[in-house]
């Protein structure tokens, strides 16, 4: 069971008061954009064995988005943070580094 | 117009707590952004308290404001004054990016009082209800059993719970098991 703190409420739950809602930081391809990025964008996505950013809704508390750094094995929660940001914040970048060393997720590392 | 009528009109338990439908009771839901000067009066002049902070509820004379999110607040009034409040709140918030919405009826609320009722909640809902770590002026948004709710203190041996009015009666049957005077289990005595 994950434990997880709502970035918007600072409420600290556990994970049946939130939802996941698939991965974080996407870049969005629409119109406009080649068939294949809109593929890559629609299907491809990252499921990683390790380090993982998420998107999770505080679902049955103030309704908020935001963003969760884990560990898919080990079920570690790094951190959140606010939805509104398009890289993860140095901070959990770093806690992420100091327990797994050279992790990388997409472009970020 | 007929008359209105609360969830569960009269529905009572007596176990290791009381439980009891707390009637009719006027709420309006408020969005719009904290931040600015018209908001905080027309809560003010509303419900006669300030914004709560984040998690709280602030209450005065029967009347009150709780803390949703960080965009919303969850006014509280008599019943039948919410129409006069909406007409006022829309006005002094015209012109400004906002909802006020009447949820009176679209909401149940419940009334716990005991000195279990900590333990009596504790077993519902996924919140550390230890003396300390939960109090009165607080409110919490959560999963009670299957079922969205919130919930306030107002004194140590008095919880308000607030659901959806479609599941007043799940809501009352969960409450009415969880306060089972065969059910006590010694928690936080």
């Amino acid at each position: 069971m994950l434990i997880l703190t709502c970035p918007c409420c600072g409420v600290t739950g556990e994970e049946t008061e939130f939802h996941q809602g698939g991965e974080a930081h996407l870049k969005r391809f629409g119109p406009g954009s080649s068939d294949n990025e809109f593929h890559d964008y629609l299907f491809a996505k990252e499921n990683p064995k390790g380090v993982h950013l998420e998107r999770w809704r505080h679902v049955y508390g103030c309704g908020k988005w935001f963003i969760a750094a884990r560990n898919t094995v080990t079920l570690e929660v790094y951190g959140t943070y606010s939805a509104q940001t398009t890289e993860p914040p140095k901070d959990i970048r770093d806690r992420i580094s100091a327990k797994v060393p050279g992790w990388s997720w997409r472009e970020f590392a | 117009m007929s008359d209105a009528i609360s969830a569960l009109p009269g529905a009572a338990f007596e176990g290791a707590v009381r439980v009891e439908e707390s009637g009719l009771q006027g709420m309006i839901t408020l969005r719009g952004d904290f931040g600015t000067a018209k908001l905080k009066k027309a809560v003010k002049d509303t419900v006669g308290v300030a914004i709560p902070a984040t998690r709280e509820i602030a209450q005065k004379d029967g009347r009150g404001a709780a803390w949703m999110s960080p965009d919303e607040l969850l006014l509280l009034l008599p019943y039948a004054d919410v129409t006069d409040a909406l007409g006022k709140i829309d006005k002094a918030l015209s012109g400004t990016h906002h909802l006020a919405v009447n949820v009176s009826d679209a909401r149940a609320m419940f009334r716990l009082h005991g000195a279990t009722v900590r333990e009596v909640m504790a077993k519902l809902v996924p919140v550390d209800m230890a003396p300390g770590a939960f109090a009165p002026g607080q409110i919490r948004r959560t999963r009670m059993a299957q079922i969205p709710a919130a919930f306030w203190m107002t004194d140590e041996d008095t919880v308000h719970v607030v659901c959806f009015r479609s599941v007043a009666q799940y809501a009352f049957d969960l409450l009415k098991d969880a306060a089972r005077s065969e059910g006590r289990m010694g928690l936080f005595d």
